[in-house]
């Protein structure tokens, strides 16, 4: 048995993986880092739209900070997040992008005076201070009330990906390429590493570490159009749930993109309607202000998506073989701004469709995009049941988000969750002893071995390319943009038969080293398990909060559901155990109120009311308190040491 | 489907390292053309179809992660944004990318040969003050022509294009790249690295460095990206030449 020791054992080389890598190596603790492929290929590399920190150096970003970035946040996770976390988020993100910009990132940069942008449709001037020249720029982006997102010309996440792979280099930190994790190691609540499975050789190994912390990215291919790399399917995820103790939090919380391209459902991103694009039906007929009078397209997406729908379930969408779909306009940019800012949209729409998006309309659909769900933590980043056992990325449910995250809030949650988690991840190492007995490391080798050895024997049985396409489809149908009732029913009824068929799956190419279906038939029962969450999950939550939108519960019910789902999965059972963790309304920076988008048809929490009284009370009791006090006694967070610091801003300095 | 869909021809390199008795060969697959099919979907029809131990690297699918270049009827390229519809005759020949460790059919090892490439040219900011910077005061300012400037450079997606279609790199094995000198150039220009030229003429001023290079392009011609390589190559030229 292959045995590999070290103290810190990170589950995916994407940016969230890297940065919690950096952070315990730097703090002196032995790091590994695994992942599916090079790091440099993860899908953060896709993001290509930006990241949010409240700089405020560009002149549509004057005025901003924390304050304005917490709100945003809050109100577009419909405020179904932990306000503590998102908290932490804003605070840091400043001093993650600075960061990043010493370890190489070529940040956009403010150019001092006047230039020609497009806002709601129209062409205008607007004119950058002589003092911001070369500090960091920021572009438009939905659901935020400043130009908060900090971008490379169209290579964002690329960029960040590259200087934090480079950093990760530089520090020696080894990457273990093509290899995947199966199952964690774990005994008496205590989590000691990973069974992983080499992807040339074959050969299964036993990766044991002081902390274990899965960055693993998103679940995404748990529909058959999504965004999101073919890679992106959850197993960091699943590996957690079948534990049985770590819990997996709103699973049923999954984000559909306004703009991704038919039929592939390539992205592009947001950035082409934050730059000044439109969305135009069948009829070259902009809709989105007769919906969204007020933010129009650049309405937080879960509402654009939603719209679009809509729209197009009026007739209005643009019929094709690939069913209905609406135009995205980005010629009014102009050729200069889009074969810079927006080039690889260029090339995607070259490349795939065949088209010119300086001269022609791009055909768009809302698709899966992001997940909000993932391994349930502390905001330490640890889970609250399975000691040992760290998560941090979009694998993660940090829980920043909420029930919609924002554009450009996710690539820095990843960095930003990687510096503070990564910080708990070296206090853990440095606080706990490895003390765990061979014989727990082979049991769990054991059972990953005979899970493979039956796979290579079995004569008949299921095709696990065919059960994961049947489940994306269900996924698709009846776990989608909008949900309902009896469409749920059936979506959990038929995932719990696939999951019963999943059992018998048997392969044409039996062999135990690099083998496609092998690695499909380990993965796809797998898959069901997560998509089984999220559609009971979606069931069970009678409400519509954020990207959970049932159309027979369209109100936003406080009262009962300002809660997190939290799914666990007893070995052997058929559905996941469903359990909720209640959001103290009192405990509240900012208590629940209206995102302000379509009818306000909240059913309020009884402790609304209190806790604005109470901050109210507070306000007038301390009337000299300045913003950062004022945070103090209604959010206390607790955060390391060294993130501590104010953020110095231009104009303005530290305040 | 419409009347005029055809049948493509995919003929396959289809070798297995790992299986002691497998021998390299070419296999043949037939699949049903479909509107804006890519050489990414049609190899996921015939692993999911018709033979299940197809090996292939994908991940974004979209040209983006440089995961999946291969030769395609003689040139290397992306094979996810590659439309099948470009080749009238519809045969596709697929070969693995050349220059790099094969793990099996159209997979190899670009991963291993990168990070080789990154810890051999440095490929970080060189800069003692770098981990000291005090993130909470305002980011040290950078031209915002500089700033795009490195962009421009740092848009290499490691696929490997330039390295499989470089003559020099065949008969030299230790041979940087294309892909390095792109790295080291984006670095040269970077105010943010101390760096001195010295520095840099100890990584890349010899044979195995820019002054083997015989500058036939390969690299320009086949790189996904576009990106400049004549022009990066002659100007590290030039500052090399002024070290010594
Ligand atoms: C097309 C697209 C565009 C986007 N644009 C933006 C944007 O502009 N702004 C923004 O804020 N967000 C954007 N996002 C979201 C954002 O990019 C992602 O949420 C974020 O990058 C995820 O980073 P991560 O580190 O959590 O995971 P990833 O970057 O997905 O990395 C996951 C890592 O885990 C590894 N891995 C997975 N499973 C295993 C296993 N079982 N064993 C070992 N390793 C494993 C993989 O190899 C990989 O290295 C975009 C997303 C998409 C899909
Ligand atoms: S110019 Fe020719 S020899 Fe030089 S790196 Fe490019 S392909 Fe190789
Ligand atoms: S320089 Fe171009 S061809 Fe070479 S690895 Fe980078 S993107 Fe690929
Ligand atoms: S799969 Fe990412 S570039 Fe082709």
């Amino acid at each position: 048995m292959k045995v590999i020791y070290t103290d810190s054992l990170v589950i995916g080389g994407g940016l969230a993986g890297l940065r919690v890598a950096i952070a315990s190596m730097q703090r002196g603790y032995d790091t590994i880092v695994l992942s599916l492929i090079p790091a440099k290929r993860s899908h953060s590399a896709a993001a290509q739209g930006g990241m949010q920190a409240s700089l405020g150096a560009c002149i549509k970003g004057d005025g901003d900070d924390e304050d304005i970035h917490f709100a945003d946040t809050v109100k577009g996770s419909d405020w179904g997040c932990d306000q503590d976390v998102a908290r932490m988020f804003v605070n840091t993100s400043p001093k993650a992008i600075r960061q990043l910009a010493a370890w190489g990132v070529p940040w956009s940069r403010v150019r001092a005076g006047d230039r020609e942008v497009v806002i709601n449709g129209e062409k205008v001037t607007i004119t950058e201070k002589a003092e911001a020249h070369g500090l960091i720029s920021a572009r438009d982006f939905g659901g935020t009330k400043k130009w908060r997102t900090c971008f490379t010309s169209d290579g964002a996440g690329h960029t960040m990906l590259y200087a934090m792979d480079n950093k990760a280099i530089q520090m020696g930190i080894p990457v273990h390429e093509r290899k995947e994790a199966l199952a964690l190691i774990h005994d008496d609540g205590i989590c000691y590493g990973a069974i992983v499975r080499d992807l040339i050789t074959g050969e299964l190994m036993a990766y044991v570490a002081k902390a274990t912390t899965i960055a693993t990215g998103g679940y995404g291919r748990l529909y058959s159009v999504t965004t999101n790399a073919v890679i992106s399917e959850g197993i960091g995820n699943a590996i957690a749930l079948e534990t049985g103790i770590a819990p997996l939090g709103n699973m049923e919380a999954v984000q559909f993109h306004p703009t991704a391209i038919v039929p592939v459902g390539i992205l592009t991103t947001e950035g082409c309607r934050g730059d000044g694009g439109l969305l135009l039906d069948r009829d070259g007929y902009r809709f989105m202000p007769d919906y969204e009078p007020d933010k129009k397209e650049l309405a937080s997406r879960d509402v654009v998506s939603r719209r679009m729908t809509e729209h197009m379930r009026e007739g209005k969408g643009v019929p094709s073989r690939y069913g209905d779909h609406l135009w995205l306009d980005i010629r009014l940019l102009g050729r200069k701004h889009i074969e810079k800012n927006l080039r690889e949209v260029k090339e995607i729409c070259e490349y795939f469709l065949g088209i010119d998006p300086v001269e022609e309309l791009i055909p768009v659909r809302p698709t899966q995009h992001y997940s909000m769900g993932g391994v349930r933590t502390r905001a330490t980043g640890e889970s609250p049941a399975l000691k040992g056992l760290f998560s941090a990325g979009e694998a993660a449910c940090w829980d920043m988000h909420g029930f919609n995250r924002l554009g450009g809030n996710s690539v820095a949650e990843t960095v930003v969750a990687g510096m503070i988690v990564g910080e708990y991840v070296a206090d853990y190492c440095a606080a706990n002893p490895l003390n765990i007995s061979t014989t727990t490391i082979e049991h769990f080798m054991r059972q990953e071995e005979k899970k493979i050895t039956d796979l290579l024997l079995r004569n008949h049985g299921e095709n696990p390319f065919q059960l994961k396409a049947e489940m994306q489809k269900i996924m698709m149908d009846k776990v989608g943009i909008f949900r309902n009732g009896p469409d749920l029913e059936q979506a959990v009824e038929e995932l719990k038969s696939l999951n019963q068929r999943a059992r018998n799956i048997a392969l044409r190419n039996r062999i135990s080293s690099s083998n496609p279906e092998l690695v499909e038939a380990i993965r796809v029962p797998k898959m069901i398990k997560l998509a089984q969450c999220v559609a009971y999950g979606a069931l069970l939550r009678t409400e519509s909060r954020g990207a959970h939108a049932r159309e027979d519960y369209p109100e936003r019910n406080d009262k009962d559901w300002l809660k997190r789902t939290l799914a666990t999965w007893k070995e052997g059972s058929d559905l996941p155990d469903i359990s909720y963790e209640e959001l103290d309304v009192m405990k509240m920076e900012m208590p629940p109120g209206s995102r302000g988008y379509g009818v306000d048809n909240i059913v309020h929490h009884p402790d609304t009311k209190k806790r604005i009284s109470q901050i109210e009370t507070v306000r007038e009791a301390n009337p000299g308190a300045d913003r950062f006090e004022m945070q103090e006694l209604l959010n206390p967070i607790t955060i390391p040491e060294k993130f501590k610091g104010k953020n110095e801003r231009i104009g303005r300095g530290f305040k | 489907m419409s009347d005029n869909e055809r049948v493509l021809k995919f003929q396959v390199f289809r070798y297995n390292p790992q299986k002691k008795s497998d021998k390299p060969r070419m296999v043949t697959y037939e699949v049903t053309e479909a509107p804006g099919m890519t050489v990414f979907i049609a190899l996921n029809e015939i692993r999911e179809q018709q033979d299940p131990s197809l090996q292939f690297d994908f991940v974004c699918r979209a040209g983006i992660c440089g995961s999946c270049a291969m030769v395609i009827n003689g040139q290397p390229t992306l094979a996810c944004r590659t439309l099948t519809s470009k080749y009238e005759s519809g045969e596709i020949k697929l070969l693995p990318l050349p220059g790099f460790e094969l793990i099996g059919d159209l997979s190899v090892n670009t991963g291993k040969f990168m990070r080789a490439m990154s810890e051999r040219v440095e490929s970080w900011i060189h800069d003692i003050h770098a981990d000291q910077v005090d993130y909470n005061k305002l980011e040290e300012r950078m031209d915002p022509d500089v700033a795009d400037q490195i962009y421009e450079l740092e848009r290499c997606v490691e696929c490997g294009c330039c390295v499989s279609a470089c003559a020099t790199k065949r008969m030299r094995p230790d041979f940087l790249s294309a892909v390095g000198f792109m790295r080291l150039a984006r670095f040269a220009l970077d105010p943010r690295d101390k760096r001195t030229d010295e520095e840099f003429y100890e990584i890349m001023g010899d044979d195995d460095g820019v002054f083997g290079c015989m500058t036939l392009l390969g690299c320009e011609d086949y790189c996904p990206k576009d990106l400049p390589h004549q022009t990066q190559i002659a100007y590290l030229r030039r500052k090399m030449v002024l070290v010594k």
